[in-house]
């Protein structure tokens, strides 16, 4: 028992925010989630990738919102009220996520994801670290990292 | 940053408080203002300098200013008159000692030939006054009018030195006030370092260390006697403390009256000192004890009235000035966005109980009504935090102004007016380069040289004014010379020759005063290396514009020009025109618009492919539809439907840019758009609106200066990996 107890705490036990796009789940480290609020509209950006959904106004600040669907490749769904934006600090920016529900906290070990299986999509490569078996539900973890990329702003 | 850094940071910060004070001070003397509280004030100036100097080990920085010290201090002492001579002196030197603080701070190295010239200039008018190091100037800051007595003892004992033992006694007597521990200073250090000077027992006087109850726990209680054995002279002894000098009450006295009776006998026979009497009759004192306060001051009882009178003056002068703080500027940055953000908020607040058609006279619309009162209240008081006067930047001018009059030859002086006036600090940092650059031109090429002026019957000095007003909202700051004016047929003539205009162009006078803010445009014949450096007025007009600001020229022949500018007191907001552009809000800086014009289909011509112009009054301007430029609409709709806003960018170029409707004038929050995402092209910043969504605003340069090329990349799907 005692043993059990100090390799959790050696194995550095974290939470994760789950949530939902589509069929799939994917969480994130919840250190890097500052909030999580409701959709509103956003004022679109010029020239900007598809998956700049625009920028909101978050208590005076403008914050872009990254279409995490549109971002995976995953099918894209006009947002209503119910979707939810998940406000993430990465590298001193601080950006919206939005997805189509946050389901629920989940505390993992390190032990307890999985390497990522071997498939072909290269964004399943580029942005998810890990894979977690939750029941019969299997939940990708991401990076958040490279979500809004530099050089693809400046390209655009 | 390592605390050091910061603790250097802040000495360099006061550093540049001292040299504007140090200016004005100067400058005041030059105005004939002898008072002995200029004097004085100037005086503290460089030596707060001095002291932070010493500190951080600016050896090169000390030098200097202890030259300069020195010098102030026999004005103070009244044994150097300030004429004009030496006060331009000391302005030079005030230049110099400028240049020296940032060769400091950035750890360069300052004009080693100029300061030479300059510190040699200082040693002149120190001339025949004796100087023994450090102590003489040290002494006689202290002791004021009663200095006979000290410099008469100082002198006995260097001579008396070599006959006299080797080791003397002193009693110091040394009482640190509270500020002495506030300014981050320690007794026990100062204590140490004169023991390190020979033998020393120490007494602590705990006398006046009052209940617990009544203790200050930042207040200063104990009093130190302390004899010491040293071979080390008065001064030496003295120089430790010469940091706390004004925090505490300090004596040096020698403890033994024999041996000092002696040693003066010995003086007195091969000397005949006239100062025998004052000596033996004050044997121990040789310096009084300066507290700020005057009330403490432990006046001896021979201490000259003027002086005492000083001191009071001096005293209350320091109690006058008001209480600062010194914040960080983001923390003020960051109260600033709270407060815009509060606006926002109240205007939302403010359109729901509209909406939800509320009575007028309702309690919560009344409510509504105070607090946006109380918002706007918040606001401004805010933004006059960051306000700034503009005194700092203008005191830089009248160095620019002696420098470049020196270099010409030319007499000039330099009148300022409402140094006072307040603008955003941002504003104040970016208005240094293009006001230099404006006080450079009006010196060398405003001003005529002094036989010119003579001959057109005006006095021989230049005079130059610059003034600051609030004006609407806006400052407007003026350089005025009384030059020649602008010489009309020669700026014409060099504009047609530099095909910046037509040779048969009809231009009012106006405008060919204007055409100095063309691009390339230079009135010098030689090329000077003063303001001729191949950038002109166009670089002034663009840093203005940068502002958010506008510049103009008027000018008198034989009587001068003016230069007028005009410009937001502040970043952080700014008054826009909001547009509907393809259903999305938009903001226009109202700067940049010059006229709207509602298209007619007969005034709009196609010019090429999918390019079009629009007509007005004979001159065609390029139209551009601001929605198709930002991709909120695919097909450019007919131009007749929309609003056409004429704007001009900084570089001058002028465009028409289509809208689809305006909604109103109003002033907003600019908010970075940079921090969490990116530069947009086409789009300067963002803010948001009363219904909380966020408008962008629309950088009329890019737009308008947007390359016809880039269009059709902009038409091609953005990359989305």
């Amino acid at each position: 028992m005692a043993e059990t107890i100090s390799r959790v705490a050696t194995s550095e036990a974290k939470e994760f925010i789950a949530f939902h796009i589509g069929a799939q789940t994917f969480c994130i480290d919840i250190m890097a989630v500052r909030e999580i609020r409701g959709w509103t509209p956003a004022t679109p950006l010029p020239h900007a990738p598809t998956f700049v959904r625009g920028v909101i106004n978050l208590r005076g600040a403008v914050l872009p919102v990254i279409d995490l669907a549109t971002r995976l490749g995953l099918m894209q769904s006009e947002p209503t009220a119910r979707h939810a934006v998940i406000v993430v600090q990465s590298a001193g920016q601080v950006v919206g996520l939005l997805v189509d529900a946050v389901s629920n906290i989940l505390t993992l070990t390190q032990d307890a994801i999985q390497p990522t299986p071997e498939v072909a999509s290269e964004i399943a490569r580029t942005f998810v670290k890990g894979v977690v078996a939750a029941g019969d539900e299997m939940i990708s973890v991401l990076t958040i990292q490279n979500l809004l990329p530099e050089p693809v702003l400046d390209a655009a | 940053m390592d605390p050091m850094a910061a603790i250097k940071q802040t000495f360099f910060q006061e550093c540049e408080e001292q040299l504007v004070e140090l200016e004005s001070g100067l400058l005041r003397m030059e105005d004939g203002d002898d008072d002995l509280e200029t004097v004085n004030a100037v005086f503290r100036a460089v030596h707060s300098i001095k002291g932070g100097a010493g500190a951080f080990g600016f050896d090169e920085l000390v030098e200097f200013v202890h030259v300069f010290e020195t010098t102030l201090d026999l004005i103070r002492s009244a044994k150097l008159a300030a004429t004009p001579a030496v006060t331009k002196t000391l302005l030079r030197a005030s230049d110099v000692l400028a240049d020296l603080v940032r060769a400091a701070r950035e750890d360069g190295s300052a004009d080693a030939g100029a300061v030479k010239v300059i510190a040699d200039e200082l040693s002149a008018l120190l001339g025949g006054a004796p100087r023994h190091g450090d102590d003489d100037g040290k002494v006689s800051v202290e002791a004021l009018d009663f200095q006979p007595v000290c410099i008469s003892l100082d002198s006995i004992f260097d001579i008396g030195e070599p006959e006299a033992p080797a080791t003397q006694d002193f009693i110091v007597r040394f009482k640190p006030s509270a500020g002495l521990y506030a300014k981050a200073n320690e007794s026990l250090r100062l204590l140490r370092e004169l023991g390190s000077l020979g033998e020393m027992s120490v007494e602590c006087d705990i006398s006046e260390i009052p209940q617990l109850t009544e203790l200050d726990p930042e207040g200063a209680y104990l009093c130190w006697t302390i004899r010491l054995t040293t071979t080390a002279s008065e001064a030496e002894v003295r120089e430790v403390f010469e940091f706390v000098e004004w925090d505490c009450e300090l004596s040096v006295e020698t403890a033994d009256v024999g041996k000092l009776l002696e040693a003066l006998q010995e003086s007195l026979e091969p000397h005949e000192a006239p100062e025998a009497p004052v000596a033996v009759a004050e044997p121990k004192q040789t310096s009084v004890a300066i507290d700020p306060a005057p009330a403490s001051f432990a006046a001896p009882s021979d201490e000259h009235p003027a002086a005492a009178k000083a001191e009071s003056a001096k005293g209350e002068g320091s109690g006058s000035v008001q209480a600062t703080i010194r914040v960080d500027l983001d923390r003020v940055d960051r109260l600033i966005n709270l407060v815009g953000e509060l606006v926002i908020n109240q205007a939302m607040l403010s359109q729901r109980v509209s909406e939800a058609g509320l009575s007028r006279a309702s309690s919560v619309v009344i409510g509504l009504d105070e607090l946006e009162q109380l918002t706007r209240d918040i606001q401004d008081s805010v933004m006059a935090i960051r306000a700034q006067p503009v005194k700092p930047v203008f005191q830089r001018m009248s160095r620019t102004v002696r420098e470049v009059a020196s270099m010409t030859g030319k007499a000039v002086r330099l009148v300022m007016d409402g140094e006072t006036t307040e603008v955003d600090k941002t504003v104040i940092e970016r208005l240094t380069d293009p006001l230099t650059h404006m006080i450079r031109n009006a010196v060398d090429h405003g001003i005529e040289k002094a036989e010119d002026r003579i001959a057109a019957g005006k006095p021989e000095e230049g005079s130059l004014r610059l003034s600051a007003t609030h004006r609407s909202g806006r400052i407007v700051i003026e350089v005025a010379d009384d030059g020649a004016g602008i010489n009309r047929a020669r700026v014409r003539q060099i504009a047609v020759s530099k095909g910046l205009i037509p040779a048969e162009a009809n231009l009012t006078d106006d405008e060919i005063d204007n055409l100095i803010f063309l691009p390339g445009f230079s009135t010098a014949s030689s090329v000077s290396n003063i303001s001729g450096r191949g950038v002109g007025m166009d670089v002034v007009k663009r840093a203005i514009q940068a502002l958010g600001g506008r510049i103009s020229i008027s000018s008198v022949p034989g009587r001068g020009s003016t230069f007028s500018m005009s410009l937001p007191l502040t970043l952080a907001v700014l008054d826009g025109m909001v547009v509907t552009v393809g259903g999305q809000t938009l903001v226009i800086p109202l700067t940049a618009i010059i006229e709207t014009l509602q298209p007619k289909k007969e005034s709009v011509h196609e010019l090429g492919t999918g390019s079009r112009v629009i007509a007005t009054r004979n001159t065609f301007t390029p139209l551009i539809d601001v929605g198709a430029v930002l991709l909120y609409r695919d097909e450019p709709i007919e131009p007749t439907s929309q609003v056409a806003l004429l704007v001009e960018s900084e570089s001058g170029a002028k465009c028409a840019l289509l809208v689809d409707a305006i909604q109103g004038q109003r002033q907003v929050v600019i908010k970075s758009l940079e921090t969490n995402y990116g530069h947009v092209h086409g789009i300067a910043a963002a803010t948001i609106l009363g219904d909380g969504r966020v408008a962008l605003i629309l950088d009329v340069d890019a737009i308008v200066a947007r390359p016809r090329a880039d269009m059709i990349v902009a038409e091609m799907p953005a990359a989305a990996e």
